[in-house]
């Protein structure tokens, strides 16, 4: 269950189109680490979680990846309203509008379309963590390219926030691979997943 | 920025503090230091977000007092890039 807040997690507000920056942020909507395979990632991991506190974390990394997917399609609508014909035909942008004019639809700056295979959920702790730490660092490598691209500073702001986010993120996803260890048997990680496995004496997945 | 703008940026900075706040207690939940600045900010944007939907309009559903309009299908939407 989710409630919508009518605002944006940080302000947008960009006054200059910019179709061809548009085209690459855009990857941060639907691309390979953007936003869309984040909130998917974390919010679909939770189930079978077993440890309430990682759960959790992955709830509240979860939504407040819906709310950087907001802030990024927000990004590329302002960058492309108010387009002329014209700057459509010249930015490149053409093929873009022709299937969704100046929509905002999950692709990567390739074109090429929103993929569940972008993401996974192995249903294995330590896989799982692992993974989301991985996307965080992939996430923050877009923003460092995509910040690489960009000189309008009411783009550069909310861009650099998204970074920001990315590096706290990784840092909590640690945290958590740490809390999920010291559960573990410090001899062999692997040897026991509780996201399946069950002790032999409780039936739970405490691992004791 | 106009006071209802300000009211707005001032919210955002401090939602800001309890997100980070809220991922920071789920991996430290024994940290009393940080459950009073959460207690402390979340009272702080509790009455923040009534005075905003009182004077402009309700951010939030629970917000919404539709005695006479409904103000929350009128309020504006956040990507429109108005009132940041």
């Amino acid at each position: 269950m989710w409630s919508y807040e009518k605002r944006l997690e940080f302000p947008v507000n960009i006054k200059e189109p910019n179709a061809k920056l548009a085209q690459a942020i855009i990857s941060q909507y639907g691309g390979p680490d953007g936003e869309m395979g984040a909130s998917m990632r974390y919010l679909s991991q939770r189930y079978s979680m077993p440890y309430r506190e990682v759960a959790g974390l992955l709830t509240d990394i979860g939504t407040e990846e819906l709310a950087h997917l907001e802030m990024v399609a927000t990004i590329v609508h302002q960058l492309t309203r108010n387009l002329s014909m014209e700057e459509i035909e010249k930015s490149g942008f053409a093929n873009y509008y022709v299937d969704h004019t100046i929509g905002i639809w999950p692709q990567a700056a390739g074109g090429v379309p929103f993929n569940a295979c972008e993401f996974q959920v192995k249903g294995d702790i330590i896989t799982d963590l692992m993974e989301d730490m991985a996307a965080e660092q992939k996430a923050r490598s877009t923003y460092d390219n995509i910040l690489r691209l960009v000189d309008d500073p009411d783009v550069c702001g909310p861009i650099k926030f998204l970074r920001m986010r990315e590096v706290v993120h990784f840092q909590r996803f640690g945290e958590a691979l740490r809390i999920v260890q010291d559960k573990l048997n410090a001899k062999n990680f692997y040897a026991f997943n509780p996201e399946f496995d069950k002790c032999e004496d409780c039936g739970n997945n405490c691992n004791n | 920025m106009n006071n209802q703008e300000q009211l707005l940026h001032d919210i955002g900075i401090v939602c800001f503090v309890l997100t980070e706040l809220t991922l920071y207690l789920d991996t430290h939940p024994d940290d009393r230091n940080a459950m009073e600045y959460f207690n402390h900010y979340n009272r702080m944007r509790g009455q923040m977000e009534r005075e905003f939907s009182q004077k402009y309009y309700p951010l939030n559903l629970s917000l919404a007092d539709c005695s006479k309009e409904w103000r929350w299908g009128e309020a504006p939407l956040p990507w429109e890039g108005a009132c940041v």
